[in-house]
């Protein structure tokens, strides 16, 4: 299983594999926001909690469509399936692999974007916080999306709808962390909720998504 | 070791295609499926290794010792032919790959990317894959797609070896690959017309 996750890690880092391609998305989307906004800083350090959120939500959204669909097409797909790694490790792997090429680098630029919406001081750790805690869940939550549609031609659309209302939770949580952290206020409520999603997610949707793979193949 | 199908059904896309089909494959025995396009032996070769259950029927084999081999290659364009073949060797946790590399004469194409490789020689790392696996049991569909004589004689001894090392092969091919096999004939396996009355049919 090792050895999937490194496979999966030098694909994404070679030509053609879209890493940064998420990091990219993101500070784009949110040094467009000033832009539509207008610079008044008391009005973009209330929103950038949420824009800052929304922002590495929807960079991630970008790369769940290779997940599965470039294993799927090459025939890797029914090879490690036929493999002596369980198919719920498969899935595993592939979202830590994931997240660790898109949810790892976002949370480590989300501070320097922080700056460009004029986040409090306050909220930078509680944003490192939650976009750790709160990231692998998009990623998990992406991956079983990736698997439902995984054969599907134009997937990738489908993929989206299919996605981002799961990524509601999360957003809130996330989101009202880093504003409540900004503010002052106690942080321990949405912060649990936050990791409980989570934790939820990575015990329970490997099999969900493996079983629908299962069903995919066929 | 032995592969026993008993009274084996198989379906694609919602409609029977096979039933009835019933062999035994014994370590050391290669059996050779032929056949029209069309008649399922893709299908068959899919649900004996176990990537869609059976309509019906028993497939008996030792758990994990069945290597499959499809028309897709499985290998990443970016990856060089020697990480190509590693990683299935850690997935199948077995060590050296120098053997596989040596036996279709890709050494020399070692640190080449998969991308830069003609389609036999991709073919050939397809099937390098299945001596990384150290299963016994190969599940071959149309192994020599593109492969010219040269390379469709080092397959030939590959799968020699395996046999006198007592594996055994199951190939669903229309040549000659020079060595004698017993040969099923998939065609009187045909299924009757018939749908199958399922509620999920159209997910099928």
């Amino acid at each position: 299983m090792i050895a999937l996750f490194r496979r999966d890690l030098a694909l994404a880092i070679r030509a053609g594999g879209g890493f940064g391609l998420g990091l990219a998305f993101f500070l784009i989307v949110v040094v467009l926001v000033p832009f539509g906004v207008g610079p008044e800083s008391a009005i973009l350090s209330a929103i950038a909690p949420g824009i800052l959120w929304v922002g590495a939500l929807l960079a991630c959204l970008l790369s769940l469509d290779r997940i599965f669909a470039l294993d799927f097409e090459d025939g890797s797909l029914d090879l490690l399936a036929t493999a002596p790694i369980p198919l719920e490790g498969v899935v595993a792997m592939k979202a830590a692999a994931h997240w660790v090429t898109t949810g790892l680098p976002l949370t480590l630029a989300a501070p320097g974007l922080g700056l460009l919406l004029n986040l409090q001081a306050t909220g930078y750790g509680w944003l490192v916080l939650s976009l750790a805690l709160g990231t692998p869940a998009l990623s998990m939550i992406g991956t079983f999306g990736a698997a439902l549609t995984v054969g599907l031609k134009r997937g990738g659309l489908l993929l989206s709808l299919l996605v981002l209302p799961l990524y509601v939770p999360t957003l809130i949580f996330g989101a009202e962390t880093v504003s409540r952290g900004a503010d002052g206020m106690a942080t321990a409520t949405p912060l649990l909720m936050l990791a409980g999603i989570t934790l939820a997610t990575a015990a329970l949707l490997p099999f969900a998504a493996a079983a629908a793979i299962r069903i995919n193949l066929r | 070791m032995e592969l026993v199908v008993e009274d084996l059904a198989c379906a694609r896309g919602g409609v029977p295609v096979l039933e009835g089909v019933s062999f035994t494959l014994r370590p050391g025995h290669a059996l050779f499926l032929r056949g029209p396009n069309g008649i399922g032996k893709t299908t068959l070769l899919r649900t004996l290794a176990g990537l869609q259950p059976p309509l019906a029927g028993r497939i008996s084999v030792p758990p994990e010792t069945m290597a499959y081999a499809a028309h897709a290659d499985g290998l990443k364009a970016t990856l060089t032919v020697e990480e190509n073949l590693r990683f299935w060797a850690r997935v199948f946790a077995q060590g050296g790959i120098g053997a596989a590399l040596a036996a279709f004469e890709l050494t020399e194409l070692a640190h080449r990317q998969a991308q830069n490789l003609s389609a036999g020689q991709k073919r050939r790392l397809g099937l390098a894959r299945l001596l990384v696996t150290g299963r016994p049991i190969w599940v071959l569909d149309e192994p020599t797609v593109s492969l010219d004589t040269a390379s469709v004689a080092l397959f030939g001894q590959a799968v020699r070896r395996h046999l006198d090392g007592g594996g055994a092969v199951l190939i669903a091919t229309h040549i000659d690959l020079g060595f004698e096999a017993e040969v099923l004939d998939v065609a009187r396996f045909r299924a009757r017309p018939r749908s199958l009355d399922r509620f999920d049919e159209a997910f099928a």
